[in-house]
């Protein structure tokens, strides 16, 4: 392929069936990946060989696990990376939530990493059931995963991506997820580790009335490279997506790129749709890309809508928080907490939301005692 | 108890503009006691904010020569949350807007910061609600975010509030008056004027009309143009502006 000037959108990008033999390798000005660092991936784009991470799975009771050969023709892979997991696994993990159970704790797959690993988890969530599944990303080395989660007509689900990793740690995922008919899906991403992070989150409706509530929460530091992909393909009548994505950057080059491509098909009439994101730089040398995208292919529409803003913690506004006392880290805290807030309140797992906000004070600096409120009264 | 004096000597100070450094203050002298009231009038653009901002520290303004102490003790080498901490406190003109930070947990933490410990839950919320009850501040005011949507009046009210519960050694006031209507001028000057009754705080009041004097009684008026304080006096001077305009004391200087 040669260099266009204008390259076409093409939010349909499909790469189902193909092999790493026939998808070529990215050069990095294609539309997907122009704003990824592709020296510092780890090799992932041109991988050919790679191991298998060891996940640990704790799930209750009603749950099956089980190893399966790679079985996922439904998957369909929008880039390299994801072909090369769907290639490059010797198997896949497959959890099942069978129909009309409702646990009462998450599932977790916790991913400790280090080499290099490729992995394929497909998650089934039966009709009418309820469920929570977290992914806890830790450690190093340099990992590409297709995650597939197929939710049943009715089903409730909310599947988390912490992306928490070392400093050193390479991580891209695509998250392929398939809503069924009046299904509700909660997708979170909460990313704060890693030198690299790209997370590819795709959508379709399999029925009429699934609803999409996709949330994001990051915290980009010096040096990292956070990049959010999101497309949500509007198939189905009456549907829903709600997407809304907020972060934090501070530092030098710390990079975040946020892309939300909404296609909304001549089939899906009726459909709402809303996507967000909001960025707060914190200091310079931080840099934010965000571009949101609504192709409309139906002249029926119940809503849609974009917003994207990357605002500034300005002088004025930390002037105004110095000038009542407050020192520089708790300034900051204060605006962060105020800022991301509001999303982080909608996680769905406490332990993760005290872990999110944890995090994010610790990066901004140690704690003032004097700051440490007790509001439990 | 510490009566605090503020002393300020032969301040100059400079700004960076896209014309290249421009001097605004060429030479302040002035010293407030706790307990006293001064006002600084002046034209548009006579410096007064630059000195209002310039004690609070902001970093845009930058002291070229002289001093600035509370109490002996150098402010120009403090921090600008230092100098809050220390005691002194600016009611901004504009006070600017802090998305996704409520007026309550911002009080807070500004009250946990100049107090030095986290103000028990319990009373912390008594004390706010009843200084905020006292400026007729609504109670839901609590949970908006500061300064967000907030009209001129709120803006004001809540610099007050802030005022309030600080307890300041020295409060300067920048134009609080304007964009005030009758009503929430008394209710603000109502507030200021209790800060004053405790004999604990000096205040210095930045204005270019004397319609907030009328409110709040000055013990001294200082008359400011072109960088520097030309006449000084009490309320008299107050009533001769309002009367002649500064036509009297800039002309009788030139």
């Amino acid at each position: 392929m040669g260099i266009m000037d204008a390259p076409p959108k093409d939010l349909t990008l499909d790469l189902s069936g193909r092999t790493l033999a026939d998808v070529p390798v990215p050069s990095g000005r294609e539309e997907e990946w122009r704003f990824t660092p592709l020296r510092r991936l780890g090799g992932l784009h041109t991988l050919e060989s790679a191991a298998s991470p060891a996940l640990t799975i704790d799930a209750p009771a009603s749950v099956t696990v089980t190893q399966a050969s790679v079985d996922a023709p439904d998957f369909r892979p929008t880039d390299r990376l994801a072909v090369a997991a769907l290639e490059l696994s010797s198997s896949m993990t497959l959890v099942r939530v069978p129909a009309d159970t409702s646990l009462a704790e998450p599932i977790v797959i916790a991913h400790r990493g280090d080499a290099v690993t490729a992995s394929v988890v497909r998650i089934e969530v039966g009709t009418h059931a309820r469920a929570t599944i977290v992914i806890d990303v830790t450690g190093s080395g340099s990992h590409t995963a297709a995650v597939q989660l197929v939710a049943a007509a009715g089903a409730d689900v909310s599947l988390l991506q912490v992306s928490d990793g070392d400093r050193d740690q390479v991580y891209a995922a695509q998250h392929a997820l398939r809503i069924g008919a009046d299904a509700v899906v909660r997708h979170i991403a909460v990313t704060l580790g890693g030198d690299v992070v790209r997370l590819v989150t795709s959508a379709q409706y399999d029925g009429e009335g699934g609803r999409l509530d996709a949330l994001g929460v990051f915290f980009t530091d010096a040096g990292q490279h956070h990049e959010h992909r999101l497309f949500v393909d509007h198939d189905a009548p009456h549907c829903t997506s709600d997407v809304q994505y907020k972060g934090a950057l501070q530092g030098e080059d710390a990079h975040a790129v946020w892309i939300g491509d909404v296609l909304i098909r001549a089939a899906a009439i009726g459909t709402r749709t809303y996507e967000m994101n909001r960025n707060l730089v914190l200091t310079e040398g931080a840099r934010a890309d965000s571009v949101p995208n609504l192709e409309i292919e139906t002249g029926d529409v119940a809503s849609a809508g974009h917003a994207s803003a990357t605002g500034r913690f300005d002088e004025e506004q930390l002037f105004y928080l110095l000038a009542r006392g407050i020192p520089l880290v708790e300034a900051k805290r204060l605006v962060v907490r105020g800022f991301i807030g509001d999303l982080v309140a909608r996680i769905p797992v406490a332990t993760l939301r005290d872990r999110c906000m944890a995090r994010v004070e610790q990066r901004l600096g140690d704690q003032d005692p004097r700051f440490a409120f007790e509001d439990a009264e | 108890m510490n009566m605090s004096t503020l002393e300020i000597r032969g301040l100059h100070v400079r700004v960076n503009t896209d014309q290249g450094p421009k001097d605004i203050l060429k030479g302040v002298d002035l010293t407030v006691r706790a307990g006293e009231t001064h006002a600084i009038m002046g034209h548009n653009g006579s410096g007064k904010s630059t000195l209002a901002y310039t004690i609070a520290g902001h970093p845009k303004y930058q002291v070229v020569e002289g001093s600035i102490t509370l109490d002996g003790v150098d402010v120009l080498s403090m921090s600008v949350d230092e100098r809050a901490r220390a005691g002194i406190f600016l009611a901004m003109q504009h006070p600017v807007e802090v998305p996704g930070v409520s007026v309550s947990n911002f009080l807070r933490t500004s009250v946990t910061a100049v107090r030095g410990e986290a103000p028990k839950l319990r009373d912390w919320l008594k004390e706010m609600r009843g200084a905020m009850a006292s400026l007729q501040i609504d109670p839901a005011f609590a949970d908006r975010n500061v300064n967000e949507g907030f009209s001129g009046g709120e803006r004001k009210r809540h610099e007050i509030l802030q005022l309030e519960l600080l307890k300041p050694s020295f409060a300067v006031l920048d134009e609080t008056d304007s964009g005030l209507d009758v009503d929430a001028l008394r209710i603000v000057s109502e507030g200021v004027n209790r800060v004053r009754a405790t004999g604990k705080t000096g205040v210095l009041l930045i204005t270019h009309t004397s319609r907030l004097l009328t409110h709040i009684p000055a013990d001294f008026v200082h008359v400011f143009s072109d960088g520097r304080i030309i006449h000084e006096g009490g309320m008299e001077v107050a009533r001769t502006i309002d009367a002649q305009g500064y036509e009297p004391f800039v002309g009788a200087r030139a």
